[in-house]
């Protein structure tokens, strides 16, 4: 398995192909694989017609990648994308279809303001419903925070210490789009976007690309000496629309594909070492700590406040800086996931370093919870 | 459901400050799921005072296909 990554952030001089290029390259460059190699690509994007006016992204990104006459197929499941598109490259392999397979996933979005990128992502909801309401990706995460403050006691200064700590990793991040420490206080005061979230609960918009390559077990030797397995992986789905939900402050689709992933890796909740969960807000990271089943429901605020998640922590969250501090361009996301775990797994994670690295989960969720996709990847 | 209920009780609400393109003028605006009466949610607009989790609301009107409620006025009758 190889991996490769673009820095995330604001790149007003790069293109979402030009991107795109970099992380696939570097991540062949590093599965020491060549073009002609690649069976299938599977790009995860979630808004790229919107975003950059170009559809047919797959074949388009795979022909500057030197791929041609190879199935090149995108995968659309909103912030899950990339997510997405990696749990059907696996069932590829694993279906014996095909054997080297380049994942890549990407997104370009710093080139509309601020208001259109909210309208753009606001329509992996329920345009006819919430959307047409007035629901912002915000609105509906804020909404699952209150109720989530009104069932379980959830506290602002739990939110904000979601904040706080993933600034504090993605300041040791290289890649990391926002690579500044800030204080509960600044988290606290921050500007507010939608009651009770302010700007410091929000992920940024951001571009970037991420890419692995994966291939069949029996194979790895032929690539490298310091293989990342794949052991566990499941992909479930919810409804769209946050008002269809029975209890908004669960995901069900991140505990059943949590459930599965854990069963097809043979391992439980308490075996994982660490995690990259999708805080695309903090309010999401609570819920994901819960959902994964580190911590009793409801108890998630409490876990993050007292520094149970952070870089020291028994079971870190997030060591990467999270979707907060990296930066989450939608698309890529699910993919950087995975590249940040395998980068612990292989000990090569600089100063983010874990001293336990050996099983890692990555949590990818689309939209408000409507797709969910569990990882979980171990070493040799 | 084929007819509009038109009460119900908040389930949860949030305000909006940062709007998406189309509904920038209306900001900062309150949205709100609605447990109806008649069984289901809806996600709506408030119009009025703010409303919080388990307050009582009532159809204002529906404009542009959506549904404004309002807090619903004090009384001893009606359904919960």
């Amino acid at each position: 398995m190889g991996i490769g990554k673009t820095a995330f952030g604001a790149f007003p001089d790069r293109t979402l192909r030009s991107l795109a290029v970099e992380a696939g390259e570097k991540c062949m460059q590093d599965a020491g694989v060549s073009p002609s190699q690649i069976e299938a690509f599977y790009l995860g994007n979630f808004a790229g017609p919107s975003f950059v006016g170009q559809n047919h992204l797959a074949p388009y990104i795979a022909g500057s990648l030197g791929l041609t006459g190879v199935p090149c197929t995108r995968f659309e499941a909103a912030c899950a994308s990339g997510g997405s598109a990696f749990f059907h490259a696996v069932s590829s392999v694993a279906a014996g279809l095909n054997d080297i397979v380049l994942v890549a996933g990407v997104e370009k979005m710093t080139s509309q303001t601020t208001p259109k990128v909210t309208e753009i992502l606001a329509g992996a909801g329920d345009m006819a419903g919430e959307g047409r309401a007035g629901a912002t990706f915000p609105a509906l995460f804020a909404m699952i925070a209150r109720r989530h403050m009104y069932q379980y006691g959830t506290t602002r200064e739990q939110l904000a210490a979601v904040a706080v700590k993933n600034h504090a990793n993605g300041a040791k991040n290289p890649l990391a789009h926002m690579r500044k420490v800030i204080t509960m206080e600044q988290a606290l005061a921050g500007k507010m976007i939608s009651e009770p979230l302010t700007v410091f609960d929000c992920s940024l918009i951001s571009d970037g690309a991420a890419a692995v390559v994966i291939v069949p077990l029996e194979r790895a030797s032929e690539f490298t000496d310091q293989p990342v397995r794949i052991l566990g992986i499941a992909q479930t789905s919810d409804y769209v629309a946050l008002d269809a939900k029975a209890d908004i402050t669960t995901f069900w689709a991140v505990r059943e594909a949590a459930e599965k992933a854990y069963k097809m890796a043979r391992v439980t909740a308490r075996d994982i070492e660490f995690a990259e969960v999708h805080d695309c807000f903090t309010i999401a990271e609570i819920v994901a700590t819960e959902d994964l089943g580190f911590v009793k429901k409801g108890e998630g605020g409490p876990y993050a406040l007292e520094g149970r998640t952070c870089l020291r922590a028994e079971r870190p969250v997030n060591a990467s800086g999270g979707l907060k501090a990296k930066g989450h361009p939608v698309g890529a996301t699910g993919v950087g996931q995975i590249c940040d775990v395998a980068l612990q797994i292989r000990g090569e994670a600089g100063e983010l370093q874990l001293n336990r690295h050996s099983l890692g989960l990555a949590q990818n969720l689309g939209g408000s919870g409507a797709t969910a996709v569990v990882t979980v990847l171990g070493g040799i | 459901m084929s007819t509009v209920v038109n009460t119900g009780v908040i389930y949860t609400e949030t305000v909006v400050h940062a709007a998406p393109a189309e509904f920038v003028a209306d900001a900062p605006y309150q949205l709100a799921i609605v447990s109806l009466d008649g069984g289901g949610r809806l996600t709506a607009r408030i119009t009025g005072e703010r409303v919080k989790i388990g307050d009582k609301v009532e159809l204002a009107e529906t404009r542009n296909g959506t549904e404004f409620f309002r807090l619903a006025a004090p009384s001893g009758h009606g359904s919960v």
